[in-house]
């Protein structure tokens, strides 16, 4: 029963990993960069909705949407003002920048907010559900998580596969000029990525800390890292793979943790990462391209 | 033309700076203390002002600076000018500052607010002859082989045993589980001893997890471990954000054992949104109680809170004693603002071997030559979202 136990607290944690992953996994897919500056988005997220609820008593539902709503529209001022600037700039050049914009949301939170931590009201009533007379207790916010991360990955791959934005997304992932040629808008899909992935980690906050509940301005920078080896790991710009690599990433920690020591759990993570990726050097959903020499 | 303007910019810009430079003591800006009358002796230290950890480093220099307001105020003697350097709670970054502090002329210091910063400017200290007496940094390598650094906390060791001692004399548990953070040296070294300490009382330690930076979010195994093999106590050695959230897993996973934290744990229940029957029955050793009923202490929370909005925790009461500690020391070597930092710091290495203060955070506190304190750690248990005194 522990064993299962375990099992549940992987998936769990993994899947926040995994919603992280989606959006770190559509900006490079479409933008061909590495947003860093994603985890402090999940920052940002969380605390418009722990003042929209704990400051404002609004309902969870609306904090939830109103840190969805405020992320998107931060997702696009952060792209017009910071990337798009360097759209034709080396990509070593985009990357510095996100890293930039990480640490000044980081210290913008620190001035706004103050460094002292906050407790995250539940958007979800504390309980647990209890299976086998109550030796397997798995939390309502558990079942949750793990339902909104199917369901976003549902949504995402129907959209960038059946709609006509989601294909114009496609299009330019494979190539950008050839897609502006067809008479795509890149600039515009581009940005839509952007709100897309920031809506998502508006989400991705508010499930990290309704799991976890101690928010600091730092909150998103650590799990916005694991969820960037989680892509990575499943494949970086694949979507059903970034799911995979946030969920095994998240349970391969916690049976680090249980079965080997609690000291080795992070070396462990990385070493497997390290392994995967020398048997696999695109991640395990990783599109193989050939280079043309 | 162009050039010409390039140049106007750079000289108002340049005049911008040293009129800055003139006028405040404090590079943060924020702090506009008294200005003392005449000479007043050069105090420095080096704390995390932004960054994690900043809650204890703003802790610090608030409480620092009320201690030097109040003395300046009152005038006498013994005046001080307080500057207190950002460190990020970085070992390299607080050398800067110490760096900083000793560019401005600083005769006696607070050393470093945390424990891994404080490692490294202490030895900066030791090195420049400047006396530093730190407020919290508590770790064993701060003091050890420095005659010249001081710590007004306990140091890690001593909490570590003395928290054993507590659990065992007054038999709070018969299985102990302890869960410790091992890329912190103040958690690591309350560890180690209480283990130590523990084997020689013949307490059980049936479980010892430990967890690190990124790695402080899930508590499921630690907590699991634990209950699998009937831990009745768990001892928590660690400051409070990682504690409230493994107070809030054991309970969604139905387990309630006693917990002792130590002073890290002080904190816990100004926690904006912090559910305080999560903590209800905790109990901690520390040496500073804000709801303590003394006139002291009462009127210290009162100001801090006036001044801060906040209700100050331990450290910002250990950096206000140290200023006070200063003042009663410097009275006592009639020491005056012309000394330079070596002489200061030969007169203060006699004074605090040798005398005996009283504070906020403990009566008849007395220094040995090593620098560590001795005073003794009251018990407290949360009640109520109170704390109350055990004994």
């Amino acid at each position: 029963m522990t064993f299962l136990t375990f099992l549940i607290s992987g998936i769990s944690l993994g899947s926040i990993y995994a919603i992280i992953a989606l959006g770190y996994t559509m900006v490079y897919g479409i933008a061909k960069m590495l947003n860093f500056a994603h985890g402090d988005v999940i920052m940002v997220g969380a605390y418009i909705c722990f003042y929209a609820t704990s400051r404002f008593n609004l309902p969870a539902v609306v904090g939830v949407l109103l840190a969805v709503v405020v992320c998107t529209i931060l997702g696009i001022i952060i792209e017009r003002l910071a990337y798009k600037p360097l759209r034709a700039a080396p990509l070593l050049a985009v990357l510095i920048t996100a890293i930039g914009v990480s640490y000044f949301l980081q210290n913008a939170a620190l001035l706004l907010w103050s460094s002292s931590p906050k407790v995250f009201p539940p958007v979800i009533s504390n309980g647990n559900l209890s299976l086998f007379g109550g030796q397997l207790n798995i939390p309502y916010i558990t079942l949750v998580t793990i339902l909104a991360c199917i369901v976003i990955m549902i949504v995402l791959v129907w959209f960038t596969s059946k709609t006509k934005m989601g294909k114009a997304m496609r299009a330019c992932s494979e190539d950008k000029g050839a897609a502006q040629l067809m008479g795509i808008n890149v600039n515009g899909t581009i940005s839509l990525t952007f709100a897309i992935g920031s809506g998502l980690a508006a989400i991705a906050g508010v499930l990290l800390c309704s799991a976890y509940p101690t928010l600091v301005p730092t909150t998103g920078a650590m799990p916005g890292i694991k969820a960037f080896t989680a892509a990575v790991f499943g494949g970086i710009g694949s979507i059903p793979g970034a799911m995979i690599g946030g969920i095994l990433l998240g349970i391969i920690e916690i049976f680090t943790k249980a079965y080997i020591s609690t000291q080795l759990s992070d070396p462990i993570v990385f070493a497997v990462l390290i392994l995967v990726l020398i048997v696999r050097p695109a991640g395990l959903l990783g599109k193989q391209i050939r280079e043309k020499v | 033309m162009k050039k010409l303007l390039c140049l106007a910019l750079a000289a108002t810009m340049a005049l911008g700076l040293c009129a800055c430079g003139g006028d405040t003591p404090s590079s943060s800006g924020d702090s506009e203390g008294t200005k003392p009358q005449g000479a007043a002796f050069k105090l420095g230290g080096t704390g995390p002002l932004t960054g994690p950890a900043a809650i204890y480093g703003m802790a610090a220099k608030n409480g620092a600076q009320i201690a030097v307001d109040e003395i300046n105020a009152k005038g006498g003697e013994v005046q001080f000018e307080l500057r207190y350097e950002d460190d990020v709670h970085d070992a390299e970054k607080a050398v800067n500052a110490y760096n900083t502090l000793k560019d401005w002329g600083m005769q006696i210091s607070l050393g470093s607010v945390t424990s891994k910063p404080a490692e490294a400017t202490s030895a900066e200290n030791n090195a420049d002859r400047i006396f530093a007496l730190t407020p919290s940094a508590s770790s064993e390598a701060t003091i050890n082989g420095k005659d010249n650094v001081f710590q007004m906390c306990f140091m890690d060791p001593n909490q570590g045993s003395a928290s054993a001692q507590y659990i065992a004399e007054k038999k709070l548990g018969t299985k102990i589980a302890v869960i410790w953070k091992n890329d912190d040296v103040y958690s690591k070294g309350v560890h180690e001893t209480f283990l130590a300490k523990a084997k020689e009382l013949n307490l059980e330690i049936v479980s010892d997890t430990t967890f690190a930076d990124g790695n402080d979010t899930d508590f499921s195994v630690q907590l699991a471990d634990a209950q699998s093999k009937g831990a009745d106590l768990v001892f928590l050695p660690m400051y409070y954000q990682p504690a409230a959230l493994i107070l809030a897993q054991a309970k969604n996973i139905n387990y309630a054992p006693k917990w002792f934290g130590v002073d890290g744990m002080d904190g816990i229940l100004t926690m904006e949104g912090f559910d305080a029957t999560l903590a209800e029955g905790v109990m901690l050793l520390t040496p500073f109680n804000a709801d303590a009923s003394d006139e002291k202490t009462q009127a210290f929370v009162k100001t801090y809170q006036e001044k801060f909005g906040e209700v100050p925790n331990q450290f910002a009461a250990d950096a206000y004693d140290c200023v006070y500690a200063y003042h009663e020391a410097l009275t006592n070597a009639k020491a005056t603002p012309d000394m330079d930092a070596a002489a200061l710091c030969d007169l203060m290495m006699k004074e605090f071997t040798s005398m005996t203060f009283s504070g906020l955070t403990g009566t008849d506190v007395t220094w040995d030559s090593t620098g560590a304190v001795s005073k003794g750690p009251k018990g407290m248990v949360i009640e109520n979202g109170t704390y109350v005194g055990l004994d």
